[in-house]
């Protein structure tokens, strides 16, 4: 019990770390990266709260589609810039 | 506005969203016991629909007009993603359109992933009814390697005719099956019109694996459909 406790903590301290870096950083690959590793770290927290079901969404969309759209936009606008 | 501010601003709006979230938090004292409606999913669910995941009964079965209501939210997205894109002509082939290559790692590793990140988003919609997971997740991962190919080969086209009946088959199918469980068994989308069979395998549960195969494909699609629209449109000139 003790150690899911300290675990769920080590998790909202991650998250709450890559949400803060998404936010300053100056680059925007490590800013979408972040984001991503939010989602990563809020679904294994749902893992850790029993709801396994929910965790799977939120990896598979907010962590994976999500992460990957966004470098997909940003190969795009960089594919625009080049011309 | 300068710079400080600029960043000033979302973590202000984010404490003001934490504050919410503490009172939440504060005034919340956990239940003792199952309140009456999940204490009947949880004792009737495997007489009733034979499913061992619990989620994915009331997903289905218990819940079932709400998910044919998400499952309609998503097309419509994908409808109107497609209609919006649909003036802008698609770059034709790999000349002229500027696409940079991508690298060795990315192409050989889409090589070699996509078909196991294809097979492993069917086994989860295939799979619902037992582990956690189901045609939303299924769905979220085939169009997952969909991106991936995308990704690997910008020029990469895909059958808009192909993708839109899959979509259309599928959720033509969703709402007759769910028709005909108001003939034959106890209500719309009700799962008895199949036998039940035996608790645990992978054929049981009555029409439930159907359904969320269906609802995989659907969601599968629509979410490529989406992908594939917005890398076919035309680049700025």
């Amino acid at each position: 019990m003790t150690l899911l406790l300290f675990m769920a903590a080590l998790l909202a301290v991650a998250t709450l770390g890559a949400a803060l870096i998404a936010l300053f950083t100056s680059s925007t690959v490590v800013a979408v990266l972040s984001a991503g590793l939010v989602s990563l770290f809020a679904s294994v927290m749902f893992l850790l709260l029993a709801a396994p079901d929910v965790a799977m969404t939120e990896a598979a969309i907010g962590s994976g589609l999500t992460t990957f759209l966004f470098f997909f936009v940003l190969g795009r606008i960089r594919r625009e810039g080049t011309k | 506005m300068n710079f400080t501010t600029r960043k000033a601003i979302p973590l202000v709006l984010l404490l003001l969203l934490g504050s919410v979230f503490y009172a939440l938090f504060a005034g919340y004292t956990p239940d003792e016991t199952l309140n009456r409606t999940a204490s009947y999913y949880a004792s009737q669910t495997v007489q009733e629909t034979g499913a061992q995941n619990v989620v994915t009964a009331i997903i289905v079965t218990y819940r079932g007009l709400d998910t044919l209501g998400e499952v309609t939210v998503l097309f419509l997205t994908a409808a109107i993603v497609g209609l919006v894109l649909a003036h802008s002509k698609a770059p034709k082939s790999r000349s002229g359109s500027g696409f940079l290559p991508s690298g060795e790692l990315l192409t050989t590793g889409t090589r070699m992933l996509v078909p196991v990140i294809l097979l492993f988003g069917a086994y989860v919609f295939l799979n619902g009814h037992l582990t956690p997971g189901g045609g939303f997740q299924g769905g979220a991962i085939v169009a997952s390697a969909i991106l991936l190919m995308l990704l690997s080969d910008p020029a990469q086209r895909f059958s808009h005719r192909l993708i839109s009946r899959i979509e259309s088959s599928a959720g033509l199918t969703y709402v007759i099956i769910g028709l005909l469980g108001m003939l034959f068994a106890g209500g719309f989308l009700d799962n008895r019109i199949l036998p039940l069979g035996s608790f645990g395998s992978i054929l049981s549960a009555g029409v439930i694996p159907l359904i969320y195969a269906l609802i995989g494909l659907k969601v599968g699609a629509e979410f490529s459909s989406i992908l594939t629209s917005l890398e076919e449109t035309e680049d700025a000139q």
